[in-house]
């Protein structure tokens, strides 16, 4: 049935807006596709993450559950007003004075949420605030700094403005977050070209199927749409982050591996496409028994066949003897721990656009590896790699999944077999089950140590299900045995860990690459022998921390070990809770007992042993103007800033100085992808040699001493020195290089590693960041309901290039921490959505406080070290061993869903 | 695109539900997650315009709340005691958002062995009208939610109204819900009470558990223990596992296990209790 559109007389921001729409449209897809105010994020279409709340009326409503219809007549407020009024300017100052968007995805309806509070009235206090954005899922930040502004929203203060060489060290705002307050930041749903078509993929309901097509262009043309298959690609059609493993089809051809992989697209108008039933697309599945767990994946048909026993890879680090060492340990323990499929949950489903410049294929899409994409999309489509730029749109999130390609050969295709410009967006279903998660593990370790509490040595064997590709699965396989020890002394050391394929969802990059895994049995582990040896379970940790000029299990002989210091300012805070907890559990006479747990991280930065360089470029232009081409992705965690707070003050120049330039494969170097805590680092160094570099030319171009200082006041020229002896670099007599600038250097940076041996014996990275956390919580003896109270977070970031970012760091990888350890399970088919699969809200959050180490480094850029990553890793141990602490239930199983705590806590009790 | 239909009043919408099967959507919590197209799906009914529908009166029989209430309205109309286990819940449903836009009529036609609302509905001995183009007719909550997402609701039939005879306007009353995290979750199991105290003794209780069986049920033995129970702070040792768990059905899902489920619910009722009678 065809029927015309009604007009809707909407009112939006207090203009009227007339549209034609479907009366049942969701006001989200009014705003956003009929009004083009997409500043209205969509991250569900269910309610659950509130990222579209807008108000009507001034009560807060998810516009993506609100017929558009009933929105006539009634006053409308979407994010795009707020900076026309004082108090929600204010607002949205605070929210950048406080780092309070990180990828921003979240920000508009976290803004609106908060507007509503401001107006009610309401007297202000932490309770109400997170009461209040409850209804809001944010990723990144752990929501502390977002309470923190809601609360100062009327606040005066000025963000700092650091003068030449101050910038590094400074609290200074974020550089790119004007638009993620106002609603301009544009995401990759958010870029709509003139004529675009819109792009659906057809995806297996089975986990594992042979298929065939039947008549797709007839189907295609009753609908007025476009099919295109793996027959319609000119390229390898396969496309995977490790050259050695390519192995995912960009479109099945025949097989399908994992549940919701592509096996056609459907192109055409949005109209045509939008609400296209797929069910009766002309596909004939013959399923196949799917192989769902590790033990049965040994033995099962081979999914690669290469790759046998379905093992994709075994990484191994030996050093000593392990056997021997805890055959002669005084005390030892064992454990086996077992951990779910974990969802990044990005509050942004993937999305993007495709268009041809010429005969470019220009991708502008959400991701953290511009130059990962391009070459794998042009490998993949066939096309050669110059005929290919990536343009990464703001990533409303990213935590590895957005490493590996998703829908840019999808559009890419579309693109190229239409000519037109075409835009795909995963639905929420469509992201959780068709990308990448963290490995489900299943680890046993055993460690002993001698009667003295010092460690002997530790035996870990673990597997990780990697699900139907490759992914980053040999990244995981490799990375755990290097960490599995902790930043502990362990002389006598075996790990094994195992890549296993199954017809499970593909497990890949998560922050922290399998580490976070395999902390917990470690750390659990370090529980079992301190309670075991009756020592203190911080100083037994302190007792066996690594120290400077100590080997790793890899004999890396390292440097800059900040590890010791980390425990070392925890254990005030540790003595004092210990005290108080016990008082606490002996003056209760309720169900609740209280605990506290600590446990620690070490994290290499970078690419394991393997190159991995960044290059950055810095301009000066005929005019004046200095450019900084950031090729590093900032998807929320502060690259944009940080390597711009690094670069300005190695060339010696105020930060406010800089434009920044991309990422953008066509205008930027590559900065290599945003993972393994490498950019400020990696990049971080790049843009260090950078500013050096363009510093020492324009000394040496004016003969001027190191210390002088540097102008560009514009109008063509840079002043070198001071006083009489200043001296003027005039630009425009200078010509212009190819990049269109009077003057430019470009310097790259790759880590000193050397590759592991068989026994995995190296130097895997060049530089590592360390840290511990302290976790106090409350346990529900009869509910086993935990509540984290409280986590004090002690990391060794070497050098604090901008510690508003690093705290916003520490908190946000606290919350993914808390969710793995207490309630993310993602279950295949089962929770596709965000109300089945739980994350974190503002009201299941700790006080969290951040102590940094500056233990300088002596590679990183001023001694700085990575972080991204590293926060997570301690935060599930630390809340388990105090899960333990307080409620003797020692947990092998996550999450720690309150019937497993009880069940653990019964069988604690049940021991003699 | 279907037929979207938006009557002002409710013989117009009645005529609407007499020519042929349509959607009927209010606040639209429930139909919009269920379908991943742009616009609601199929011929709708759209109930949010009729002013009749939306609203708590007192009547002389006891209240009357319209189908149509948000959980916010609920939150900010003035109501006897008895009602607060139920303001309880309306703060538990979703979030700000969802308490804003879903209605009381959504959650129970949408019938969630988990919907926040029923239990407290439960014990204040909540009856549901239904109207058709040929008349209407009352329900008791209990015999409207047959089992699993399936009501009572006859083809040609919308809720007009939820009444609480003002009988069970009396008392205090109190609700809980325990879930794996804070805001925007759906139940493991929730618990709401409802007693009407006489001179320090419970003279009658209502308690029911959500979550933990088909539909959320009325536990009427352990209502018949707690009959003439002081109400001191020990009134939750009444709330036996057999009085409470053992009378429940639950299965295992992903949020918890049955047994887990026994125990937890008989933990909630018995600290409902303990909370109530504290001073």
């Amino acid at each position: 049935m065809n029927r015309p559109f009604p007009t809707l007389a909407l009112t939006v921001n207090g203009t009227p807006h007339p549209v034609e729409a479907a009366p049942g449209r969701r006001l989200s897809e009014v705003l956003r596709e009929g009004l083009g105010l997409r500043g209205t994020k969509v991250g569900c279409d269910a309610g659950d993450c509130g990222a579209c709340t807008v108000l009507i009326d001034g009560a807060p409503v998810c516009a993506c559950l609100m017929p558009a219809i009933q929105a006539e007549g009634r006053n409308i407020e979407t994010v795009e007003a707020l900076a026309e009024a004082p108090e929600t300017a204010a607002l949205q100052r605070a929210f950048l004075r406080h780092g309070a968007a990180q990828c921003g995805i979240c920000t508009p309806g976290m803004l609106m949420s908060a507007v509503a509070l401001l107006r009610s009235g309401a007297a202000l206090d932490r309770d109400t605030v997170e009461n209040s954005l409850g209804g809001v899922l944010c990723r990144c930040t752990g929501y502390a700094k977002i309470i923190d502004a809601v609360l100062d929203a009327g606040g005066t203060a000025r963000a700092p403005d650091p003068a030449a060489g101050a910038a590094v060290g400074a609290p200074v705002e974020r550089l790119d977050g004007v638009p993620k307050v106002n609603g301009t930041e544009r995401f990759g749903a958010d870029e709509v070209p003139p004529g675009c078509l819109l792009v659906r993929a057809v995806r297996s309901p089975h986990a594992a199927a042979r298929f065939s097509l039947g008549d797709t262009a007839g189907w295609a043309s009753a609908r007025n749409v476009q099919v295109f298959t793996a027959a319609d690609i000119a390229g390898r059609n396969i496309h995977g982050v490790i050259p050695q493993f390519v192995d995912q089809p960009s479109l099945a051809v025949d097989h399908v591996r994992q549940p919701a992989e592509p096996v056609a697209i459907v192109v055409g108008p949005e109209a045509a496409v939008a609400d296209l039933d797929l069910t009766d697309f002309p596909v004939t599945w013959r399923p196949e028994v799917p192989t769902l767990d590790m033990d049965s994946a040994r033995s099962a048909a081979l999914l690669h066949e290469t790759r046998e026993a379905n093992t994709l890879i075994t990484g191994r680090v030996v050093t000593g003897d392990a056997e021997a060492a805890l055959a002669a340990s005084a005390v030892s323990a064992e454990v086996e721990v077992q951990t779910s499929y974990v969802e990044h949950a990005y509050v942004e489903p993937e999305a993007g656009v495709a268009w041809l410049d010429g005969d470019t294929l220009v991708i502008r899409a959400c991701t953290q590896a511009p130059a990962m994409d391009r070459d794998d999309t042009a490998a993949a489509l066939g096309l050669p790699v110059e005929r290919v730029r990536i343009i990464p749109a703001a990533a409303g999130g990213g935590f590895g999944s957005k490493l590996d390609l998703s829908l840019q050969p999808l559009i890419g295709l579309a693109t190229l077999k239409t000519g037109k410009p075409c835009r795909m967006t995963y639905t929420r279903a469509e992201s959780m089950a068709s990308t990448t998660k963290r490995h489900p593990a299943r680890m046993r370790a055993r460690i002993g140590a001698d009667a003295q509490g010092k460690v002997t040595g530790m035996i870990f064997d673990g597997d990780f299900n990697t699900g139907a590709y490759a992914s980053w699965g040999p990244t995981v396989a490799v990375r755990v045995p290097v960490h599995a020890s902790g930043p502990y002394r362990t002389p006598n050391y075996r790990a094994e860990a195992r890549a296993i394929h199954t017809n499970g969802p593909t497990s890949g990059a998560f922050r922290g690459f399998g580490v976070p895994q395999a902390a917990v049995v470690q750390e659990v582990l370090y529980d079992d022998l301190a309670l075991a040896l009756g020592q203190d379970r911080l100083a037994f940790r302190l007792h066996n921390a690594l120290r400077d000029g100590e080997a790793s299990v890899c004999g890396q002989v390292l440097q800059g070990v900040g590890i010791a210091d980390c425990l070392e300012a925890l254990a005030p805070e540790w003595r004092a809770r210990l005290t108080a907890c016990g008082a606490f559990n002996a003056a209760e006479a309720g169900p609740l007992r209280r605990g506290i747990g600590v446990a620690s991280c070490w994290y290499g930065c970078g690419n394991t042993g393997l190159p991995n360089p960044s290059t950055i470029r810095i301009g000066i232009t005929p005019e004046g103007r200095l450019r900084l081409h950031q090729g590093a992705t900032d998807i929320g965690q502060g690259a944009n800033t940080v390597i711009a707070q690094i670069a300005a003050d190695a060339l010696g120049v105020p930060l406010s100085t800089l434009e920044l330039v991309g990422p953008d494969t066509a205008l930027t170097p590559d900065c290599g992808k945003t993972s393994a805590s490498r950019q400020t680092y990696v990049t971080g160094s790049a843009a260090l040699r950078a500013g050096q570099s363009l510093r020492a030319r324009l000394l040496q171009m004016t003969n001027q001493g190191p210390d002088a200082p540097i102008a560009l006041p514009g109008g063509g020229a840079v002043i070198v020195g001071t006083g009489p002896t200043a001296a003027t670099i005039p630009l425009g007599e200078l010509g212009t290089d190819a990049n269109g600038y009077a003057l430019s250097v470009e310097e790259s940076y790759d880590p000193p590693t050397r590759a592991l041996d068989q026994d995995g014996q190296g130097i895997p990275y060049a530089v590592y960041g360390y840290g511990a956390q302290l976790a106090e919580v409350s346990v529900d003896m009869e509910l086993g309901t935990v509540k984290v109270l409280d986590i004090v977070a002690a990391h060794d970031l070497g050098r604090v290039i901008n510690p508003l970012l690093a705290e916003g760091q520490v908190e946000g990888g606290i919350a993914q921490g808390l969710g793995m350890a207490l309630m993310e399970e993602y279950i295949p088919g089962r929770t596709d959505n965000l109300h089945d699969y739980l994350i974190p809200t503002t009201g299941d959050m700790p006080r969290i406080r951040s102590i940094f180490i500056e233990k300088s480094d002596p590679e990183g850029p001023m001694g700085a070290k990575g972080l991204g990553e590293h926060v997570l890793i301690p935060t599930a141990p630390a809340i388990l061993n105090a899960i333990r602490h307080a409620s003797g239930a020692r947990i092998t199983r996550l999450p720690a869903l309150p019937h497993r705590v009880l069940a653990a806590i019964r069988a604690a009790k049940g021991r003699p | 695109m279907g037929a979207y239909h938006r009557p002002r009043d409710l013989s117009a919408a009645l005529t609407v539900l007499a020519a042929g099967p349509v959607t009927l959507a209010a606040g639209c919590t429930d139909l919009f997650p269920a379908t991943g197209n742009r616009a609601l799906p199929g011929d709708v009914l759209d109930l949010t315009a009729i002013r009749e529908l939306r609203g708590i009166t007192r009547t002389d029989q006891g209240w009357r709340i319209g189908a149509t209430t948000t959980w916010s309205d609920i939150l900010r109309a003035e109501l006897p005691p008895a009602f607060d286990g139920l303001k309880l819940a309306a703060r538990e449903v979703g979030s700000v958002q969802i308490q804003n836009a879903g209605t009381l009529a959504g959650n129970l036609c949408n019938a969630s062995p988990a919907a926040d609302g029923v239990p407290c509905l439960l014990t204040l001995d909540a009856e549901v009208e239904l109207a058709h183009a040929n008349g209407r007719r009352h329900l008791a909550l209990g015999d409207f939610l047959t089992g699993p997402r399936q009501t009572a609701l006859r083809v040609g039939e919308v809720m007009t109204a939820v009444h609480i005879p003002a009988r069970a306007g009396s008392g205090v009353s109190g609700f809980v819900k325990l879930g794996a995290r804070r805001h925007l979750v759906i139940s493991i199991a929730m618990a709401a009470v409802r007693l009407e105290v006489e001179a320090g003794r419970i003279s009658r209780a209502y308690v029911a558990v959500g979550a933990c069986s088909a539909v959320a049920q009325r536990l009427t033995a352990l209502e018949q223990a707690l009959a003439g129970a002081p109400l001191t702070a020990d009134i939750g040792a009444l709330a036996t596992p057999a009085l409470v768990g053992d009378a429940l059905s639950p299965i295992d899902d992903i949020r918890a296990d049955a047994p887990y489920r026994r125990g937890a619910a008989t933990t909630l009722v018995a600290r409902l209790l303990e909370r109530m009678a504290a001073p």
